[in-house]
């Protein structure tokens, strides 16, 4: 099978607390012969805190990471954080359709924009090798399992351009392609308090208990995210979500990657999953898993 | 002669409350709407008035800092305001007039730690922006409970990650910085 090879943007997270979410991209991309390449010197990309208090900087940094995939010779660049993701298309599409941006930009950078390489998420990327991933199975991931979206993949549309905007379905059908059941249900892009989960820990809980309540009163076995934020506001922040809650939850929240990762027969440690908070564990089924011939 | 923040939101960034015709929908799907000492809707009313007594309740208000940037309000307008622009606009402005709420120090220090660790390292350098805003808070106990068990998961680096060019982006925020001020001038 030919191998395909995408710019790779990990963004702090993914270098930091969410290095589950790393490993268990590794193990899955190399076991679909999906060759990542680092950007070379890449940088923070300001995340909210960038744009939401000084607004040059949120697109320059961003920028200067594409300029240097660019550089690199890479043509599109695959950014795994939702945040990252928003970053990244946010800034191409502001230098893209304002003049004056670009200039100030261009300005602070000292460099003249050309083009970028297209920026996608981790679900974009996965779609494009959806049909290799069947015939690899070797362990249905039998879940009944809530796909959570959150805010960052899909909006602002005009920018993202990623699946429907109010109801995606791009990660429900990946977790389908590895034998899971994914739910229809309401909080699928839901806000779950993103970068507040330190100065504003009650809104998250808040926030957070809402989206758990939905998922579990639907009968989700697991919530899937694709998001470094998502994950540690529901995972590493259960407790404050359990409050809110008023009860004990031990649904457990898997990165998209580690579902596909498990079916494919990734061992669990390759696949991050000792690191999370809420343990990865499913109520037992009446059959036992099967093995796909 | 001095601007409305109308103004200089549709001149900086293309941005017009006047578009908007207050059906209060971006209200309506707000997370935060309910934290919120002013409502989405009513943030922009108030800029759509020009008087300079609503936009400094609007630059004073908490709900400028309580918008989590989820997006909603503006994937979901009639008119297409974009209003989590607005947002970041109103939270500039109210630092550059040193109006910012008070409630919300907590919030202002989150962000500045977070950028501030991003100035010196070139990335995020979780323990240390942690540290940063504890001291700038004075929450110093704050999540003390968690932390062991994000060491011990390999969730909690001691060490500010390499790997960036440090001095560009360092020149990065001094740049533009110098550009803020000439623009201000």
């Amino acid at each position: 099978m030919s191998s395909l090879k995408v710019g790779y943007y990990p963004g702090c997270s993914l270098v930091g607390s969410s290095r589950d979410f790393a490993e268990s991209l590794h193990a899955v991309a190399e076991a679909l012969s999906i060759e990542l390449c680092e950007i070379p010197e890449w940088n923070c990309c300001g995340a909210s805190s960038g744009h939401m208090i000084d607004h040059l900087v949120s697109i320059a940094l961003p920028i200067n990471v594409l300029l240097k995939a660019r550089k690199a010779g890479m043509e599109q660049v695959m950014a795994p954080c939702a945040s990252c993701y928003n970053r990244l298309a946010t800034a191409s599409h502001e230098v893209a359709t304002s003049a004056k941006t670009r200039q100030q930009v261009e300005e602070v950078l000292q460099t003249k924009i050309d083009k970028l390489p297209k920026v996608m998420n981790v679900i974009e990327l996965l779609a494009q090798v959806a049909d290799s991933i069947g015939p690899k199975v070797t362990k249905k991931f039998e879940q009944t399992v809530a796909c959570y979206y959150g805010c960052l993949l899909v909006r602002p549309a005009k920018v993202t351009g990623f699946d429907k905007t109010e109801d995606p379905v791009e990660m429900d059908k990946l977790v389908a392609a590895v034998g899971g059941k994914p739910i229809d249900w309401n909080f699928k892009t839901e806000c779950c308090g993103a970068s507040f989960s330190i100065s504003r820990t009650c809104v998250v809980g808040r926030l957070g208990a809402k989206i758990m309540k939905d998922a579990i009163d639907r009968k989700a076995e697991a919530i899937v995210v694709a998001c470094p934020m998502c994950h540690s506001n529901l995972d590493l922040r259960r407790g404050e979500v359990n409050r809110h809650m008023e009860k004990a939850t031990d649904v457990p929240v898997l990165f998209i990657t580690q579902v596909i990762g498990l079916a494919l027969g990734i061992p669990e440690k390759k696949l991050g999953l000792a690191r999370h908070f809420v343990p990865v564990k499913f109520p037992a089924k009446p059959v036992a898993t099967q093995v796909v011939q | 002669m001095s601007h409305s923040l109308a103004a200089r939101l549709e001149k900086e960034d293309e941005v017009s409350v006047a578009d908007c015709y207050q059906c209060g929908k971006c209200t309506a799907g707000c997370p935060a709407a309910e934290d919120m000492d002013v409502a989405p809707s009513q943030v922009v009313r108030l800029l759509q008035t020009e008087s300079p007594k609503h936009e400094e309740r609007a630059l004073k208000s908490m709900a400028i800092w309580m918008c989590i940037g989820c997006e909603t309000c503006v994937t979901r307008c009639p008119q297409e305001v974009d209003l989590p622009r607005t947002m970041d606009f109103l939270r500039q402005e109210s630092l550059a007039r040193n109006l910012a709420n008070q409630d919300a120090d907590d919030v202002v220090a989150f962000h500045k730690s977070f950028l501030k660790s991003v100035e010196k390292a070139g990335r995020l350098f979780e323990f240390g922006m942690v540290g940063d805003y504890k001291l700038r808070t004075g929450h110093l106990f704050k999540d003390l409970g968690i932390a062991p068990t994000m060491f011990f998961k390999g969730k909690l680096g001691l060490l500010p990650h390499g790997g960036a060019n440090k001095r560009e982006v360092a020149e990065i925020f001094a740049r533009a910085r110098a550009a803020k001020k000439e623009s201000q001038t």
